[in-house]
């Protein structure tokens, strides 16, 4: 019973860093309809930030997420004015590639300046309850907390706030929208640095889980949560949560009823049948309410 | 006019000097991975050899069969590629005649090299490769007679940590965890259950990742599920602190033990404090206060400013099995080297005392085991095979 419980709390802790990145892909792409490649690398550099404001500057917890959070929000808004904004009129794959070129220049831009692994120092000190054979760590709670509460706040923007109704608005009709006098650049700016912001906040969370960090190690976590944001309907804010831990707990049960080897193998073929049966993603009948 | 015969005259003596040198002098090819992915292996090997081979010059060079001669190197680069590292072997031998061959560190080149040095009856001595197929032909199954290696086996590791488990640190139970994308790690993984098992051991969990995974979660969960007495962790050490940590997390408290892929010490600032405690098995101990290993430590942080890692510690040993080969030789030929290198027994080098037997290139040695201590590599014990 404790092996489950402390299962269950592994898929959820996997799940809610999934979550959190995939929501970067999916606002994009629900005000763009781009798929903006180079989230992962922006996730990445958040935990770079986060180890150089904990470990150089020595910045309390709250400072650092902040930092880290700030930081991926400039840089996601410095890409889509550069990079984005002047293909915005232009085919959709010359987006994707650029969006592709971009992630390969970040990544390899922290190359330049960092090579090898680093260990993220301990910011937060971790404290382990145990009941009964079920032993929860203080940063497992901390991870999930931050998540539900980052992923409410959204939520609560995206519906009910005037910024929120613009983004949803520009979903709708991007050439409209001006006509109604929406910033329309002002607006996916915003949805840049929210987006990017929450993969900043994503590396943040990471690294305090798992504290060794390299250039790459954005690469494969973009990957998985494009695919969660896919499989819970992409577009969808609402999708890209459960999408996250949908993937999270696939993952999970995958390893603990099989070798961990065919963890991924099993995982991705899950989420390919998934898909050939609901296309559009769980939540993301065509249609339907997008950011 | 006489200035001009003096000039003349010492023109001469020079290039009699040099026609003489070069008839003292016995050339050795070094293949090195100096670019390409592991660079710092073949940084530590090139600065090893060259000091290896200073210390043999400054004290006279070589004697051979009552002559002596002066030690030159030749420093080829392999890339960590195996077909550079193929023409670099052929390079050395029929460009620069060179009679002995020390490298590559890196099995995927020692293998192509090895099969060349072993047509052209050049000995060759590889300080790392651990891959079995380096000194064995994998088509006939037979020993190569003139390839040899300054390291023991992934086989032989993973046996002596399973002898380690169970008889100093009195595990009866134990779980792995290792990364199947690597060949290597896979087998010491492997003869480490098989060992296990056979001595009256009992494995609780065999679970695996793959390179580049961060999040062990579920793997430690279901490894602690099994209540081992000892988790062995056969993994590169980036991966190893990540590994540690969520062990621990879980409330895994047991003892953790590593193979030689933990020697870096870039291992000590990724784990922080978390290592404290662990073993792991390993070629070279640089804190060892045996006499032979102290005055290599010192002179190579002298000369180079780093503590020499194992790479570098092999290296030295496969120059000294090398030269403790040609003291012995009646003349400096490829062919009386080999036998030479064939009877060495009881070599007292940086890594331990190596000896060969006839008709195989794999030298019997003791494994170090080292304790992560005071955010240090400490010695711990000597395993005999």
């Amino acid at each position: 019973m404790a092996y489950i419980a402390q299962q269950f709390l592994n898929m959820l802790q996997l799940g809610s860093i999934y979550a959190i990145i995939a929501l970067g892909y999916t606002m994009v792409y629900g005000v763009l309809s781009l798929i903006n490649f180079a989230h992962g690398d922006l996730f990445m550099v958040g935990a770079f930030l986060c180890f150089l404001a904990s470990s150089k500057l020595h910045l309390p917890f709250y400072i650092v997420i902040l930092a880290a959070a700030a930081g991926a929000a400039v840089l996601g808004v410095t890409v889509e004015r550069l990079a984005y904004r002047p293909l915005r009129e232009a085919p959709k794959v010359s987006a994707i590639i650029t969006a592709l070129g971009v992630g390969v220049f970040i990544e390899n831009f922290t190359l330049a300046l960092s090579p090898y692994p680093r260990h993220v120092p301990e910011l937060l000190h971790n404290i382990s309850y145990n009941f009964n054979g079920l032993t929860i760590s203080s940063i497992q709670m901390i991870i999930v907390a931050l998540s539900v509460l980052l992923m409410a706040g959204l939520d609560f923007i995206v519906r009910k706030t005037r910024y929120g109704s613009a983004m949803r608005a520009l979903s709708w009709d991007m050439r409209t929208l001006p006509l109604m006098g929406v910033p329309v650049n002002a607006i996916v700016a915003l949805t840049f640095a929210i987006g990017a912001g929450f993969g900043g906040v994503a590396g943040t969370m990471y690294a305090m889980a798992f504290p060794v960090i390299d250039p790459y190690m954005g690469i494969m976590i973009g990957w998985k949560a494009f695919i969660a944001a896919v499989v819970g309907g992409i577009g969808s804010i609402r999708g890209a949560m459960l999408g996250g831990c949908i993937l999270g707990a696939v993952e999970t049960i995958a390893a603990v009823a099989l070798p961990s080897t065919y963890r991924d193998f099993i995982a991705f073929t899950l989420l390919l049948i998934l898909l050939i049966f609901r296309p559009n993603g769980i939540l993301g009948v065509p249609k339907t309410l997008k950011v | 006019m006489a200035r001009l015969y003096r000039a003349a005259l010492t023109l001469l003596l020079l290039l009699c000097g040099c026609a003489k040198e070069q008839d003292n002098a016995i050339h050795i090819g070094v293949i090195a991975e100096l670019t390409g992915d592991i660079p710092a292996v073949g940084a530590s090997c090139k600065n090893a050899a060259e000091m290896a081979v200073k210390t043999v010059n400054d004290m006279g060079g070589i004697d051979i069969g009552g002559k002596k001669y002066v030690v030159k190197t030749q420093i080829e680069d392999s890339a960590g590629r195996a077909d550079q590292a193929a023409s670099a072997a052929l390079k050395l031998i029929t460009r620069d005649k060179v009679i002995a061959i020390i490298g590559p560190n890196a099995s995927s080149g020692a293998i192509p090299a090895s099969e060349i040095a072993e047509t052209s009856k050049i000995p060759m001595i590889s300080p790392w490769s651990t891959n079995p197929k380096t000194t064995i032909d994998p088509k006939t199954g037979k020993q190569k007679s003139y390839v040899f290696r300054a390291c023991y086996m992934d086989s032989f590791q993973g046996r002596v940590l399973a002898a380690f488990a169970l008889g100093q640190l009195k595990a009866k139970r134990a779980a792995v965890l290792y990364d199947v994308a690597s060949e290597v790690l896979k087998g010491q993984a492997e003869v480490f259950k098989q060992t296990f098992e056979e001595k009256g051991g009992t494995i609780t969990g065999f679970e695996t990742y793959t390179t580049g995974n961060k999040d062990f979660s579920v793997q430690m969960t279901k490894l602690k599920n099994g209540s081992p007495d000892l988790i062995l962790l056969p993994t590169y050490y980036s991966d190893v602190p990540l590994q540690v940590e969520q062990a621990r997390r879980l409330g895994i408290t047991v003892p953790i033990l590593g193979s030689d892929a933990w020697a870096s010490h870039d291992l000590l600032g990724l784990c922080g404090n978390n290592c404290e405690g662990a073993f792991f098995s390993s070629h070279f101990c640089s804190s060892s206060t045996a006499p032979g290993v102290k005055k290599f430590v010192d002179d190579y942080n002298a000369l180079y400013g780093s503590v020499p890692d194992d790479v570098a510690a092999l290296t030295y040993d496969s120059f000294g099995i090398l030269f403790e080969a040609m003291k012995r030789a009646a003349k400096p030929a490829s062919e009386d080297i080999k036998t030479a290198i064939q009877k060495i027994n009881g070599f007292q080098g940086v890594t331990g005392n190596i000896t060969f037997h006839e008709g195989s290139g794999d030298p019997e040695k003791s494994v170090v085991i080292l304790q992560i201590k005071d955010g240090d590599f400490r010695w711990f014990s000597d395993i005999k095979p």
